[in-house]
C-alpha cells in the first residue's frame, strides 16, 4: 500500500540552548516490506553531521543547530510503498550478530513474574513459541495510555498490567530473551484505518529472531505480526537505543517536547489534518 | 625465597646482565640508600607523579613507592618478548575487526559466540566498521610475569587504555639524573622516544578524509582522575593538545576543537575515557565527560577515536584464555610467549577441579581487576578459603583460577637492605601504520616481604626496567 507519512517533532527550550546535537533513525530500513518513494527530513537551522548505514542496517544521520536557539522543528515527510511480509524481516542486510541481542538492559531485564510468563507461553516448536510470548504480553498487559512513561521498564509494566506499545515490547523482550530468542526492539509508523484500534501512529514493536526464519516482527500492542501498514524505521536493545531521535541541548532550560504524526494513504493527506499529537515535557 | 628465579642470581654467581650492577650495589652503604632513596621520593613529589595505574582504585593521591634498584633484561631476552608482545598485539586486533566483521573465529567454532557476543565490552554500534589502518587496540599494554630463565607468560592484555606508561618514562628520568654513571657504564636502550613513537602512531591512524597534517588531541576525563598526571605528561611530551569534553564539538561531520584563534578541526582523539562516557547520545544518557554526536562522526569517517571503541571485548579475563587460539587462528603461528594456565569456573570439569586444589590456586573475578576480588590460595587462610569455595559455587562463571605462580624476583632496595621481591613487566606496545615496541616497560614490584601482589593499590612499587644493547 502507498502511505504518506508526515512527523513533525518540535522541541522548545525555556531558556534558549548554546547549542543542539541530534542523532537520526528517521529513514525507513531497507528490506522487501517498503520501498521509499521520496524521503526529506529537515531540522530547523540545523547543519548535516556525519551519515552512514551501521551495523544494525539502520542509516543513521547526525545534525547540530549552533545556539542561542529556543525551538527546533525536525520535519519528516516522505511517501512510501509497503507490502505485507507476515512479519518476516526479509532482505535486510546487517551485520550484527543475533547472539547480541541477548543481552539485557534495565528496562528490559525479566523478574520472576516476567520469566512466569514466558514459561506459560512455552511451546516445543520455536515459531509457535514466539507467537505465544507476543500473544501472553498482549494478554498481561492492557493497552492504555497515560499509566506509564517513558522510563517504565518492562517488569513493571507487567506488575501494572497496563501500558502503551513501548511496554508492550519491552515485556515482550524481556520473555523473548528469557525463552533464549534473541530479541530487539524496533521503532516506525503505523497507518490505523478507521476499523483500526486507537494506537499511535508513531508505534514500536519487537522483533525476535527465530531459528530457521530470521528475524520476525510481533506487535502485542495489535496483537499481530507488522504488515503493510506498518514502517519500519530502526531498531536497539530497547526504546531508548532504538528512539529515531536522540539529542542533547546544551546549557538549556526545561525543554518542551511535541510530536504530530500523521500516516495516511495519499489520496487522503489533503483531507485529514495531524493524525495524533501527543505532548510532553521534560527538564534537563 | 628458594624455589623463585632470581633474575639476577644464579646460584652465588651473578648472571649476565646484572654483572655491572654488583659493583654499583656494594658501593651503596646504608646512609648513601636512605639519601638517596629520600631524593627520588622529594623529585617525584616535586614532580606530582602520583597515580595509581589503571582501574586500581586506592588513594589516587598516594605516591607510588620508587625502587632504585633496577631490573634488567638482556637484548637476546628482550628480543624474544618483543617478538611475542608485537604477535600478540597483531592477534588481538586481528580478533576485533574480525568479531566486528564477519565473525570467522566464531563460525569456525574457535571461541564460543555468547563469549564474544554477548559481553559487556562487545559494542553493537561498531558493528561493520573497520577503523583505519584495521587497528581497534592502539596502545596494548600486556602484563608479563616470569618464572625462570627463559620462562615468560602473559598473565593479561589491556587493550582499552593502559596508563603507567609515565612511570615507565619518568624512572628512567630518575634514575639518569641520580645515576649518571651507572648510564655510561651500561650500554642501555633508551625509552625516552616513546611520546614520539605514541605520537606518530596515532598521526598515522588519521581518518581519509583528513587530507593534512593531522591534529592529535588527548581526551581526558579531567584533573580528578587518578592519571591525569600522566595524560598532561604525555600531551606535553607529544606537543598536542590536552582537552576535556567541553572543549570538543561535532559539526557538519567533523570534531572542532574550541581554541582562542576559533575552532580547529581535530582529526584523532586519543581518549583516556571509558567507552561508556565518551557520547551520551550513544552510550550512558548521564555522560557529562564525553562529546554528544561523537560516534556519528567517528562512524562516518571523520574522526579517529584511540583506542577504538569496543576494543574492550579483547581483554576480558574470559576472552584471555582464547588469546592463543586467535594467534594460531589469525597468524598461523604459535603463541611465543604461553598464557597462563587458566580454569573457567563456568565450565563443569574445571570447576571440579578448582574447588578441589582451592588452596594451591589464584582465584580471580572474570570482570575484576587492581589485586581486589582474588584469592591467594597459598597465602590464605582456611577460613578465606572456605568463604571464597561459597563465592565461586554460587556463581561459577564469574571466576577463573589460575596455578600460583612462582613469580621471578629481583633485588630490591628495603629496609633491611637489599633483599628479592616479586616483580611483574607491562611493555606498551604501538599498533599504527607500523607497530612498534620501545625497549622498556613498566616494572611493578611487591614490595611485601612474599607477596606475590604487585598492583600497587596491594603494596606494589615501581622500577626502571632496562634493556641491554646487544
Amino acid at each position: 500500500m502507498l502511505l504518506s507519512i508526515d512527523h513533525v517533532t518540535t522541541y522548545r527550550y525555556d531558556s534558549p540552548a548554546r547549542g543542539v546535537v541530534q542523532s537520526h533513525r528517521l529513514t525507513p530500513s531497507r528490506f522487501e516490506g517498503q520501498r521509499v518513494l521520496a524521503w526529506e527530513v529537515s531540522v530547523t537551522g540545523g547543519v548535516e553531521g556525519g551519515s552512514f548505514r551501521d551495523g544494525a542496517g539502520d542509516w543513521v544521520q547526525g545534525w547540530s543547530v549552533k545556539g542561542p536557539v529556543e525551538e527546533i522543528e525536525v520535519r519528516v515527510r516522505g511517501q512510501i510503498e509497503t507490502f505485507d511480509t507476515s512479519g518476516m524481516l526479509k532482505g535486510h542486510r546487517e551485520m550484527v550478530p543475533p547472539e547480541a541481542y541477548l543481552r539485557d538492559t534495565p528496562a528490559t531485564e525479566a523478574d520472576e513474574a516476567l520469566r512466569l510468563l514466558a514459561e506459560s507461553a512455552r511451546h516445543d516448536e520455536p515459531l509457535s513459541y514466539a507467537h505465544a510470548l507476543a500473544f501472553a504480553v498482549a494478554g498481561a498487559i492492557a493497552y492504555r495510555p497515560g499509566v506509564t512513561d517513558a522510563h517504565t521498564t518492562a517488569a513493571e509494566a507487567l506488575a501494572a498490567g497496563e501500558g502503551v506499545c513501548q511496554d508492550h515490547a519491552h515485556a515482550l523482550i524481556a520473555c523473548a530473551r528469557v525463552a533464549g530468542f534473541p530479541a530487539r526492539y524496533v521503532s516506525g509508523y503505523l497507518f490505523a484505518d478507521a476499523e483500526g484500534t486507537p494506537h499511535e501512529a508513531a508505534h514500536a514493536w519487537a522483533e525476535l529472531f527465530v531459528p530457521g526464519y530470521g528475524w520476525i516482527g510481533f506487535d502485542p500492542a495489535n496483537r499481530c505480526c507488522p504488515d503493510q501498514r506498518y514502517v519500519r524505521l530502526g531498531s536497539g536493545l530497547d526504546a531508548r537505543e532504538a528512539a529515531p531521535i536522540r539529542g542533547t541541548a546544551r546549557g538549556a532550560g526545561a525543554e518542551h517536547l511535541k510530536v504530530a504524526v500523521s500516516v495516511q494513504p495519499p489520496e487522503a493527506v489533503k483531507s485529514t489534518a495531524s493524525q495524533s499529537v501527543a505532548t510532553q515535557s521534560q527538564a534537563q | 625465597m628458594g624455589g623463585y628465579f632470581n633474575e639476577m642470581y644464579d646460584g652465588k654467581s651473578v648472571r649476565a646482565p646484572y654483572a655491572r650492577l654488583s659493583d654499583w650495589m656494594a658501593s651503596m652503604p646504608a646512609d648513601r640508600r636512605l639519601e638517596k632513596q629520600a631524593e627520588a621520593e622529594a623529585l617525584f613529589r616535586r614532580i606530582g607523579i602520583t597515580f595509581a595505574v589503571y582501574g586500581e582504585g586506592g588513594d589516587p593521591d598516594r605516591l607510588i613507592p620508587f625502587d632504585m634498584f633496577p631490573r634488567v633484561f638482556t637484548g637476546a631476552e628482550w628480543s624474544k618478548l618483543e617478538r611475542g608482545i608485537k604477535q600478540r598485539a597483531r592477534a588481538l586486533n586481528a580478533f576485533l575487526v574480525d568479531v566486528y566483521g564477519r565473525a570467522e573465529i566464531v563460525r569456525a567454532g574457535r571461541i564460543p559466540a555468547n563469549l564474544v557476543f554477548q559481553n559487556e565490552a562487545y559494542e553493537r554500534a561498531v558493528c561493520g566498521f573497520v577503523p583505519p589502518k584495521g587497528v581497534y587496540s592502539h596502545i596494548v599494554g600486556v602484563d608479563i610475569v616470569r618464572t625462570g630463565p627463559t620462562d615468560f607468560h602473559v598473565l593479561e592484555d589491556n587493550c582499552r587504555t593502559p596508563s603507567g606508561v609515565s612511570y615507565m618514562l619518568e624512572s628512567r628520568e630518575m634514575m639518569m639524573r641520580m645515576f649518571p654513571e651507572l648510564f655510561r657504564e651500561n650500554r642501555i636502550e633508551p625509552v625516552d622516544r616513546y611520546p614520539e613513537a605514541l605520537r606518530r602512531t596515532l598521526a598515522s591512524v588519521a581518518p581519509a578524509k583528513c587530507d593534512r597534517e593531522p591534529t592529535v588531541v588527548i581526551l581526558t576525563p579531567g584533573h580528578f582522575n587518578s592519571a591525569y598526571y600522566e595524560h598532561s605528561f604525555l600531551a606535553d611530551l607529544m606537543g598536542v593538545e590536552l582537552v576535556e569534553g567541553a572543549d570538543l564539538f561535532v559539526e557538519g561531520g567533523f570534531v572542532w576543537m574550541r581554541t582562542t584563534e576559533g575552532p580547529k578541526r581535530v582529526d584523532v582523539i586519543y581518549r583516556r575515557i571509558d567507552d561508556a562516557f565518551i557520547d551520551p547520545l550513544c552510550f550512558r544518557p548521564d555522560s557529562m565527560l564525553g562529546v554528544p554526536g561523537l560516534m556519528d562522526v567517528y562512524r562516518s569517517g571523520g574522526v579517529t577515536i584511540c583506542s577504538a571503541p569496543g576494543a574492550g571485548v579483547a581483554d576480558d579475563k574470559a576472552i584471555y584464555t582464547y588469546v592463543p587460539e586467535m594467534v594460531r587462528f589469525y597468524l598461523g603461528e604459535e603463541p611465543i610467549i604461553p598464557n597462563v594456565q587458566t580454569w573457567k569456573c563456568g565450565e563443569k570439569d574445571d570447576l571440579g577441579h578448582v574447588l578441589a586444589n582451592l588452596p594451591d590456586l589464584v582465584v580471580k573475578e572474570v570482570h575484576g581487576s587492581g589485586g581486589y576480588g582474588m584469592l591467594v590460595g597459598p597465602k590464605s587462610t582456611k577460613a578465606q578459603i572456605e568463604e571464597f569455595r561459597e563465592l565461586i559455587k554460587a556463581d561459577p562463571s564469574n571466576y577463573i583460577a589460575q596455578p600460583t605462580l612462582a613469580l621471578s624476583t629481583t633485588p630490591t632496595f628495603v629496609e633491611e637492605g637489599i633483599a628479592p621481591r616479586h616483580v611483574d613487566l607491562r611493555p606498551y606496545c604501538l599498533v599504527g601504520e607500523r607497530i612498534e615496541l620501545v625497549p622498556g616497560g613498566l616494572t611493578r614490584v611487591a614490595l611485601r616481604d612474599g607477596s606475590l601482589v604487585v598492583n600497587s593499590s596491594q603494596g606494589g612499587g615501581v622500577k626502571d626496567t632496562w634493556v641491554l644493547a646487544e
